[in-house]
């Protein structure tokens, strides 16, 4: 129970803001709604994926923003500029994604640096690079985009879920299942929870720090691959600032920043709650976007002080 | 004269060799122009821009010396431009227009100090939330518009020269001296360091290490409070979205390079001081060298990993290590 109790308050706050806009705005409470939930924050969702399993182990991730940056511009400038097929553009994003990110995770493991200022230094690199290739947004047209961005599946009369949300539902079980039903994840968390004791039991700290930076930087080029989809364009300064919300939405989740302890699961509440706030400020019209910050500061405060008094007092129990 | 340390000697080197590429090519790189009694040049462009990332970092040198971070420094410079907007816009006086943007900024910073030395929260998610909040806040104060400000006072200190000289820099060198001062001819800087390397037994030891800690905060964020002051008059707006965009990355950059170690314990006022300036001199080589803005942020990265690389003991253990081998092998 007291393990679980996160997830709870998390699932709570979802229901409780979720109910209080149903009841503020006329049609809140729609299937379209819901759907676009999933469909509009696919690719911070799938970011936020990425980020929870890096977390898990007591890393950060600065770097995520920059290279969905990087890959949706890299992504427009093969398949629109090149002529290259999608599929190959979205192999080659997603293997320098990959690339990026073990080159990241090896000087973490190897030299011991600071996850921090090594995924900074890949920030700049990311966002760099991507700037390199073109500064301006790039439009893509090809039959493969055209349809993605129209695949939609129908469930009964009014419900069409879009090709975006599936992907995000489909990264999330995946997740789920690296998560909480792999010897991957389990060892993700003991590192996470104690270093030196995980490799006091002969776990692969080494092997599964690399493997999750290498994994995460997979999952944003995943991610930023997305965003081409939903836009229907590739740029540079796409995700400036993601890796924030993404962290955000990974405690909000009720996932310890220190690493150690989370569940998939709280990531999805969390990334909800992240677009019900957003959703209910577009209903609006009077509130400004800003208020989306205060909020979501407001929530990570809580979160922070609520993690900080279950952990004390489970401190205080062992 | 004490030895220089081996990180100071190393960030004087780069510098050297900075100003070597960009004589090469222009000779006229060092030139120092006096024209209506201003001084003008690049030098001179380099200090004036580098100066408020200085001043954020010498607030950020003593949080990193407590083995913290603050990532909301560019929240605060922000809601400050919007807190000295909305006081002079409203007729107040130069003096407490300054006042309360620095008080805003200590406050925001006693937040900070707050979580982390009473509530143990790790530094990173503290100070997360002030940076998402912050800069939310500050657009709320400005209404998400820019908004300029016009007062001569305000203007002359962003833009202002005193004997040739520009404020700014002028400034935040005296702060970087006061402050020197401060911490090493005191016991202040021993007690960081102290509390740096090792809270619990700085605790044990009798020293109010919370609010050691706590006080670094508070320093941190009245410097962003002074440099958001700084930044909007400079531009002479307050800019909601823009102002202190990416200051945390370059003030703990600046930190880094200078040779103060990001989990604590020992700290460099006068590296920091030369690692701001090599970035800032980088960063204008890179202006001059006609590279475009977009893409400057890569040879900052290598940088960034050539210094982390330098004081990772791992690598340097690797090159002892070779080293000493071809010894007993010659």
């Amino acid at each position: 129970m007291k393990r679980h109790l996160p997830l709870i308050v998390t699932a709570a706050i979802l229901l409780v803001l979720f109910g209080a806009a149903a009841i503020a705005y006329d049609g809140f409470f729609s299937a379209r709604v819901l759907v676009n939930l999933f469909s509009d924050n696919a690719f911070l969702g799938i970011a936020a994926i990425g980020m929870t399993l890096v977390i898990f182990s007591g890393g950060i991730d600065l770097s995520v923003g920059a290279v969905i940056g990087f890959t949706s511009i890299f992504t427009a400038t093969l398949v629109a500029g090149r002529g290259v097929h999608p599929l190959v553009a979205w192999t080659l994003a997603v293997a320098l994604g990959a690339g990026l990110g073990a080159a990241m995770g090896t000087l973490i493991q190897i030299f011991n640096l600071p996850a921090f200022l090594i995924t900074l230094a890949g920030m700049f690199l990311a966002r760099g690079a991507g700037f390199w290739l073109n500064t301006e947004s790039v439009g893509i047209r090809h039959p493969w985009y055209e349809g993605l961005a129209n695949f939609e599946v129908a469930i009964g009369e009014t419900v069409r879920i879009p090709a975006a949300a599936l992907l995000l539902l489909a990264v999330v079980g995946l997740g789920y299942v690296i998560a909480h039903h792999m010897r991957f994840g389990r060892t993700l968390l003991a590192i996470g929870g104690n270093e030196p004791s995980a490799r006091l039991m002969g776990l692969p700290v080494g092997a599964t720090k690399i493997a999750v930076y290498t994994l995460n930087g997979a999952c944003a080029a995943l991610a930023g691959i997305v965003a081409t989809v939903y836009t229907g364009s590739g740029n540079p300064s796409m995700g400036v600032g993601l890796e924030l919300d993404a962290i955000a939405i990974v405690v909000i989740g009720g996932t310890l920043l220190a690493g150690g302890r989370g569940h998939m699961a709280g990531t999805l509440l969390g990334l909800l709650i992240f677009g019900t706030i957003q959703a209910a400020i577009l209903f609006d019209g009077r509130l400004s976007s800003w208020w989306m910050r205060i909020v979501v500061g407001a929530l990570l405060l809580a979160f922070i002080l609520l993690q900080r008094f279950l952990v004390r007092g489970a401190g205080k129990k062992g | 004269m004490k030895r220089l340390p081996a990180s100071i000697l190393w960030l004087l080197a780069g510098l050297f060799l900075l100003v070597l590429l960009n004589l090469a090519s222009d000779p006229a790189f060092l030139k120092i122009a006096v024209r209506d009694g201003h001084l003008y040049g690049v030098p001179i462009d380099i200090l004036n821009q580098g100066s408020r990332t200085m001043l954020v970092a010498l607030g950020m040198t003593l949080v990193i010396a407590t083995g913290g971070v603050d990532l909301s420094v560019g929240s605060v410079i922000a809601i400050a431009g919007a807190v000295c907007a909305l006081l002079l816009n409203q007729g107040a006086g130069l003096v407490i227009t300054m006042a309360a943007a620095l008080g805003v900024g200590a406050f925001a910073g006693g937040v900070n100090g707050l979580l982390v030395a009473r509530w143990h929260v790790q530094p990173i998610v503290a100070t997360l939330i002030l940076m998402v909040a912050g800069r939310g806040i500050a657009q709320l104060i400005c209404d998400g518009q820019v908004i300029i400000i016009a007062h001569a006072g305000f203007e002359f200190l962003g833009n202002g020269f005193v004997a040739g000289v520009p404020i700014a820099p002028l400034l935040v060198t005296a702060l970087f001296i006061a402050t020197h001062f401060a911490v090493r001819k005191t016991a202040a800087g021993l007690f960081i360091e102290a509390v740096g390397d090792n809270e619990t037994a700085s605790h044990f030891a009798g020293l109010a290490a919370a609010r050691v800690k706590a006080l670094t905060y508070v320093f941190c964020g009245a410097c962003a409070g002074l440099t958001g002051v700084l930044t909007a008059a400079n531009i002479r707006a307050a800019d909601a979205n823009r102002a202190g965009e990416n200051a945390e990355l370059d003030a703990i950059f600046a930190v880094v390079v200078g040779g103060t170690a990001l989990t604590g314990g020992r700290f460099s006022i006068l590296g920091t001081f030369l690692g701001a300036l090599l970035i800032q001199t980088l960063a204008t080589t890179m202006y001059y060298r006609g590279v475009p803005p977009a893409v400057a942020p890569v040879p900052k990265a290598l940088l960034i990993i050539a210094v982390a690389l330098l004081q990772s003991e791992k690598l340097r253990g690797w090159v002892a290590g070779l080293w000493r081998r071809k010894e007993r092998t010659a």
